[in-house]
């Protein structure tokens, strides 16, 4: 069971994700929600750090934050799992422990 | 029992965070659970030797955890590359502390049963 | 499962009360337990009585309590942190010789140790609002 990473800021504003994907092992999950929902931009800046990492971790984005904030389905990045806050528990229940990453 | 770990990722004097942070490690050590702590990134400052703020509402962050050693810790643990992006080495710290790799923190944190980052 | 939950800021100072509260939910309606949501740091202003955003605002105060009293969830609150903010229960206010009465219906003040004890029980733990 790998572990659940959390994050909640977006890569404009703060290194925070950049930071978490460097301490990520094999088979652990990112939830991005919050302002970290915007590393999902297919066209951003950061697309293609977010796509390396899909490579050994999953990437979860919660939809309601996406919607919250007017991002649309075909502006999110290919691979990237959309899940809503009862898939957010789901992930929770998969992974132990959990980082809130601030 | 569970094992926890502290993951201390910001500088000093950004809020009472760390001291409340704090209180909570201790509560952890006062209930006999195995308890690490683990300094990433701007963290790595909380440890910096020779903090002397001159108003004495901010008081250093260093000594917080030289009183930790009253508390039964399993252990301080450092990034060596947080250190090195810094200009830092071990001897800059207040207290001895083990390094790990950054390739060596995600199963160190995978071994964790509570985490809590702050 | 069984679920501790920390909240670590407050009110309107980011999202993460809101999480917090819908994870909640979705976690109790999907039948898992919610064994204590603590709050901490600028979490403890979460348990301010007298807040009055406005209407439109859908205040989360209000939503807390019904959720707790509903599901039968702890909110606490930790006295150290309550304290140094200002945030006095009747009772601590009286000791003290002020006035306060300032916890909301639903909430009750108290100590690091129901965290830990929390978090030993609970299958999983989470932060919000860091």
């Amino acid at each position: 069971m790998g572990v659940l990473h959390l994050v909640n800021r977006s890569p404009g504003e703060s290194q925070t994700l950049a930071l978490c994907l460097e301490r990520v092992g094999a088979g652990d999950a990112v939830l991005l929600l919050e302002s970290g929902v915007y590393a999902v931009l297919k066209n951003a800046v950061f697309a293609p750090r977010l796509a390396e990492a899909m490579r050994c971790v999953s990437i979860h984005v919660l939809t309601p934050d996406l919607a919250a904030r007017g991002i649309a389905q075909e502006e999110v990045l290919a691979g990237v799992v959309w899940v809503d806050y009862e898939g957010f528990v789901e992930l929770s229940l998969r992974h132990t422990p959990i980082i809130s990453w601030s | 029992m569970k094992n926890f770990l502290f993951v201390l990722r910001h500088s000093p004097h950004s809020g009472s965070g760390i001291r409340e942070s704090l209180d909570m490690l201790m509560t952890v050590a006062a209930f006999d659970q195995p308890v690490k702590l683990l300094f990433l990134d701007e963290g790595v400052f909380l440890l910096k030797s020779g903090q002397c703020p001159p108003n004495p509402a901010m008081r250093p962050t260093a000594p917080l955890f030289a009183a930790l050693e009253i508390y039964d810790i399993e252990g301080l643990w450092v990034e060596q590359e947080s250190l090195s992006e810094r200009g830092l080495s071990l001897a800059d710290l207040i207290l001895p502390a083990q390094t790990l790799g950054r390739a060596d923190i995600a199963s160190f944190l995978a071994a964790a049963d509570i985490v809590v980052a702050c | 499962m069984k679920f501790a939950i920390q909240i670590n800021s407050a009110p309107w100072e980011n999202q993460g009360c809101e999480t917090a509260y819908q994870f909640s939910r979705a976690a109790s309606h999907m039948g898992h337990e919610i064994l204590l949501i603590f709050f901490y740091h600028a979490g403890a202003y979460n348990g301010l009585r007298w807040m009055m955003p406005p209407e439109e605002e859908s205040p989360l105060l209000k939503r807390w309590s019904i959720l707790a009293a509903k599901e039968g969830i702890d909110l606490a609150i930790c006295i150290s942190a309550a304290h140094r903010r200002g945030l006095l229960e009747q009772t601590e206010a009286r000791r003290v010789g002020k006035l306060d009465d300032d916890l909301a219906p639903g909430f009750r003040i108290a100590g690091l140790g129901l965290w830990v004890d929390a978090c030993l029980k609970a299958d999983r733990f989470l932060i919000f609002g860091a």
